[in-house]
């Protein structure tokens, strides 16, 4: 068993957002997901006030143990979401986290009254890795923008509000201990690190938007040392994640002091990894106590 | 259409060998529905992924050429070109080795009466690595009494695997087979797509479906060619795709009326006249 913010899980495994689409696992596996479903609460794909189509093709590249992406939050907007996407997820065996993302205060109040208005929404995480239309500024690279954004959505939900941190600023705890100064309940880390790759076959640039975000084992101890830093500075429970393959991997992010921790890019090989690394984890456990 | 078992599952290699210049590999699938033609399967050798270099990482999506009941499974064939780490692995899969498998995924081709009713049979086009597909499909249209035609087409004779998925009890290419090679050494001196405009030129073409699978620049003239004969055509693509079930979302595919399809959960098997233009992603 595992908590998460008061939300109860039947383990500490959870999903990255936007590494699975469980609808589409649905259609294509069939009701053995819900009977087996790997995670123990899922995070959706980030949804946006506007639908969004996502970015050119290409979009994936694979790099030394890891890959980049540039998708571009492709997505049905709220209307879409709730009308079409809610009562599937619904459906699922676990606690439903929304992930969501907004370019201004507004547009994220927007989205947060009406996803925490359902009551299928156990939690909100609050995807901070875009501008301000206002300021300009990227809300999750600064600790005064991401603590005023979490001051302006507080009052508006008593549900969780976990803020997803990302590692392209020189002091993610910082960032981590103005997100619980405006009142978020959890933080989770790391969204995935900025980076290139060039195709050797033309000389340009690999992805169509000319850079993208590295994930996978590739990224693994840059996330367990943000994560150590992190929980060194605030008090919320932390999730963790940054290319998790199995139940060692995740063990040292809960000993690093993240309370659940996330599979993302594993999923892609496995889809069962999540269930996967929370079985390897539940046997080390064991062991650990036996020793 | 039954779903795939979810997850991947470990299946042995029963053989591997070698195919004009590519390879044919066969695993036993012990727990896998039979494929439809046009299906693939996300496929990664069990050791030597992840190796020197840390690539190849993700598994790849390889379509299956041909599948056939095996006592205690399915037979799957694939066939591969070694261009990269992930395919150089696949092709080095050895007898008894183990791979990963997830699959059969994507939506695979519909039969040429369920296109379109009044369809007169069907005319397969392949390109290169891109005939594997067609195999399955010519064999179990050829099954059903489909009448059918397969164009292949070739650079050359070092790149011309696959023929062998395409002949007869006796050895020799199945009469409705016709070749095209670049370099002219054998068959039709140039395009299969120049076999493909004469044969649709003709009345006889006029109500066939058109089923394709090869290299972007091949697909999208064949989508151009039966577009202008007024032809349906289904087209097979391929895409850099990371998990092959809709996860990653990295397998769009620009749709004629705006907005991407994902490849993997929407294709591979596209009708030509719904993609705006078959280029590389």
């Amino acid at each position: 068993m595992a908590e998460l913010c008061g939300i109860e899980l039947a383990h500490p495994v959870i999903n990255a957002s936007g590494t699975y689409d469980a609808i589409a696992a649905r259609r294509v596996f069939g009701d053995a997901l819900l009977e087996d479903f790997p995670f123990s609460a899922f995070v959706s794909k980030t949804i946006t006030e506007e639908p969004r189509a996502g970015n050119a093709p290409r979009r994936i590249w694979e790099t030394p143990s890891g890959m980049l992406n540039s998708i571009g939050l492709p997505n049905k907007g709220l209307a879409g979401f709730l009308a079409e996407d809610l009562p599937l997820l619904a459906e699922l065996p676990v606690p439903l986290i929304v992930s969501a993302m907004a370019s201004s205060r507004e547009g994220f109040a927007r989205l947060v009254e009406a996803v925490a208005a359902r009551e299928e929404v156990a939690a909100i995480e609050l995807n901070v890795s875009c501008p301000n239309v206002h300021s300009g500024l990227i809300v999750g690279e600064q600790p005064t923008e991401t603590e005023a954004l979490l001051r302006a959505l507080r009052p508006l939900t008593a549900k969780p509000l976990i803020v997803k941190l990302t590692p392209n600023v020189a002091d993610s705890a910082a960032v981590a201990l103005a997100a619980e100064e405006g009142g978020a309940d959890a933080v989770s880390l790391i969204n995935t690190l900025k980076g290139g790759a060039i195709d050797p076959g033309s000389g340009e640039p690999a992805l169509a938007a000319g850079h993208g975000g590295l994930s996978g084992p590739a990224v693994r101890p840059v996330a367990l040392h943000q994560v150590r830093a992190v929980r060194a500075a605030v008090g919320v429970p932390l999730v963790g994640m940054g290319g998790i393959r199995c139940g060692a991997d995740a063990a040292e992010f809960l000993a690093a002091g993240a309370a659940v921790v996330a599979v993302g890019t594993e999923s892609f090989r496995d889809p069962r990894a999540g269930a996967r690394v929370a079985a390897e984890l539940e046997k080390a456990r064991i062991r650990g106590v036996a020793a | 259409m039954t779903p795939a078992p979810f997850g991947r599952r470990l299946c042995e290699v029963a053989g591997n060998r070698v195919s004009g210049g590519y390879r044919v590999f066969s695993l036993l699938d012990r727990e896998g529905p039979e494929p439809r033609a046009g299906q693939f399967y996300m496929l990664a050798a069990a050791t030597g992924w992840e190796g020197e270099g840390g690539r190849p990482f993700l598994p790849r999506a390889i379509s299956v050429a041909e599948a056939a009941p095996a006592a205690d499974g399915v037979r799957l064939d694939f066939l591969v070109e070694g261009i990269g780490p992930g395919t150089e692995r696949l092709c080095g899969l050895e007898a008894g080795e183990g791979a990963w498998v997830t699959g059969p995924l994507g939506n695979g081709f519909a039969s040429p009466r369920e296109v379109s009713p009044g369809a007169a049979g069907a005319i397969l086009v392949g390109g290169g690595i891109g005939v594997a597909p067609l195999a399955l499909l010519r064999r179990r249209l050829a099954g059903r009494g489909v009448p059918l035609r397969v164009l292949l087409g070739y650079r050359d004779e070092a790149h011309s695997g696959g023929r062998e998925l395409f002949c007869g009890a006796g050895g020799d290419l199945c009469p409705e087979v016709r070749l095209a090679f670049e370099d002219g050494h054998a068959g039709h001196r140039g395009y299969v797509t120049d076999l493909l405009a004469t044969m649709l030129a003709g009345d006889d073409a006029a109500s066939a479906v058109v089923y394709s699978c090869g290299p972007p620049a091949m697909l999208d003239a064949v989508r151009r060619i039966c577009l202008e004969a007024g032809a349906p055509s289904r087209l097979a693509l391929e895409s850099p795709m990371a998990c092959g079930f809709g996860a990653c979302f990295g397998c769009a595919v620009p749709r004629a009326d705006g907005g991407y399809l994902r490849l993997c959960v929407d294709g591979p098997v596209l009708d030509g006249a719904a993609v705006a233009e078959v280029a590389y992603g």
